[in-house]
């Protein structure tokens, strides 16, 4: 590369040029990445700090096992790897619209621009598939003696120990006969929750088959403010993250980067969009691997 | 582009061309495959979980596995994705310097936490036995 002479002939602190040779927006891009990463860095640390501070954590294998349209099948961290690969995917997409800036090339640029938007709402989609499932999914739980059917919520989590077979028996026998109904109806939808209600509670609960039922204590309470709080802050990002990509796309569509000459707003809006994907690289490794 | 950019900028880097988008799809390949590779390590967790006296440390050295292999993940992101490696030495070390506070704020807060179970399970026995493992549980 011939510019490496030029380099050093250049007396870069003399004023009235960029000491480290990038343009002024985009110097502070990276520092304000670099204060994102703090942030999302604190965040994570604090989440250390409580699991840390716990004897029982929940294993993510267990609380993330669903698959959209496989109902019960249990399928640890699939959907999350289906995530991960869409958000690497709308990197790769991205760094090619980068590309095809330096070269001018507009329509290049505004497709892969679209191919990154398009990227980031599949995987807008996919989260708010997940959350729905982990707040509308109801898992019976043992609690103070009986039987309760919770989701993941602020307020409590069904992800603790798997409660002791003694304690079970008892609890059942404490439970009222609707939640008896539905923790059948979990396994066989074929039986109405109504007609199953009408049985007597020595009945229904001979039909609760404890080997596939699996029922736990209630998890530590912060593990669901946690997860909400720190993807939902990730998933804020990459809506963000969308809304800026789809400005850059009218924007070249319309030419404003042919009239000025060169793309780096492309490549500004890029750093954003890979911090994003950087970001996940941990939230992934907090909350679904370790 | 050779038009007139932003006279901040003295020199430009050379019009990437094709050995660019080779080198894209490279680090594309490399992160999937350790993205794979993670999940197979974290997935075996899961059947290690299953046996009632699996090994701890086990545990512990595949997880930490996992961590150094998002750190090659996210070095690559950054240096290839995101072109930080092609910047001036001098900017990249701006942007990787405050960045080692990491390494305090990370074993500060986790040793931390680690401190506050300690001393929980030693003077509340209530806590300890309320959130360790039942004894027949695990039989259903």
């Amino acid at each position: 590369m011939s510019s490496t002479t030029t380099a050093q002939e250049t007396k870069w602190w003399n004023g009235g040029r960029s000491p480290f040779n990038v343009e002024y927006g985009k110097l502070m891009m990276w520092y304000f990445l670099m204060s994102d990463a703090f942030t999302f860095g604190a965040f994570l640390i604090s989440y250390g700090t409580i699991r840390f501070s716990q004897n029982f954590w929940p294993d993510p294998n267990v609380v993330f096992n669903a698959f959209p349209g496989a109902g019960h099948t249990n399928l640890p961290l699939a959907f999350v790897s289906v995530m991960t690969f869409i958000l690497i995917m709308s990197s790769v997409t991205m760094v090619l619209a980068v590309h095809e800036g330096h070269r001018g090339n507009r329509a290049g640029v505004m497709k892969w621009m679209a191919w990154t938007i398009l990227g980031g709402i599949a995987f807008l989609l996919c989260q708010a598939w997940e959350w729905h499932h982990l707040i509308t999914g109801e898992h019976a739980v043992l609690a103070d003696g009986k039987i309760e059917l919770i989701g993941q919520t602020m307020g409590g989590n069904p992800w603790g120990h798997l409660a002791g077979t003694s304690d079970v028996t008892n609890a059942l026998k404490n439970s009222s006969p609707e939640i008896l109904a539905k923790m059948i109806h979990d396994h066989h939808h074929d039986l109405a929750i109504a007609d199953l209600m009408k049985k007597p509670k020595e009945e229904l609960i001979g039909m609760i088959n404890l080997a596939e039922t699996h029922i736990r204590e209630k998890g530590p309470i912060a593990f669901g403010g946690y997860f909400f709080g720190i993807t939902g802050f990730h998933g804020f990002h990459v809506f963000s993250g969308v809304i800026i990509n789809i400005v850059m796309l009218i924007m070249a569509s319309k030419g404003v980067f042919d009239r000025k000459g060169h793309y780096l707003m492309i490549e500004k809006a890029g750093l954003y969009w890979h911090f994003v994907d950087l970001v996940w690289v941990f939230v992934f490794l907090c909350f679904y691997l370790v | 582009m050779e038009h007139q950019t932003m006279s901040e900028v003295t020199f430009h880097h050379h019009v990437p061309g094709q050995e660019n988008v080779k080198r894209i799809w490279k680090t594309f390949w490399l992160l999937l495959v350790i993205t794979i590779i993670e999940l197979g390590m974290g997935f075996s967790i899961y059947f290690i979980h299953k046996n009632p006296d699996y090994s701890h440390g086990l545990v512990l050295g595949i997880k930490g596995a996992i961590v150094i292999l998002s750190l090659a993940k996210a070095f690559y992101i950054v240096s290839i994705f995101m072109h930080l490696g092609d910047e001036i030495r001098n900017m990249i070390m701006t942007i990787a310097v405050p960045l080692l506070l990491f390494i305090w704020f990370i074993a500060a807060f986790l040793w931390d936490g680690n401190s506050y179970k300690n001393l929980r399970n030693k003077y509340d026995k209530h806590f300890e036995e309320r959130t360790l493992e039942k004894k027949d549980a695990g039989g259903h």
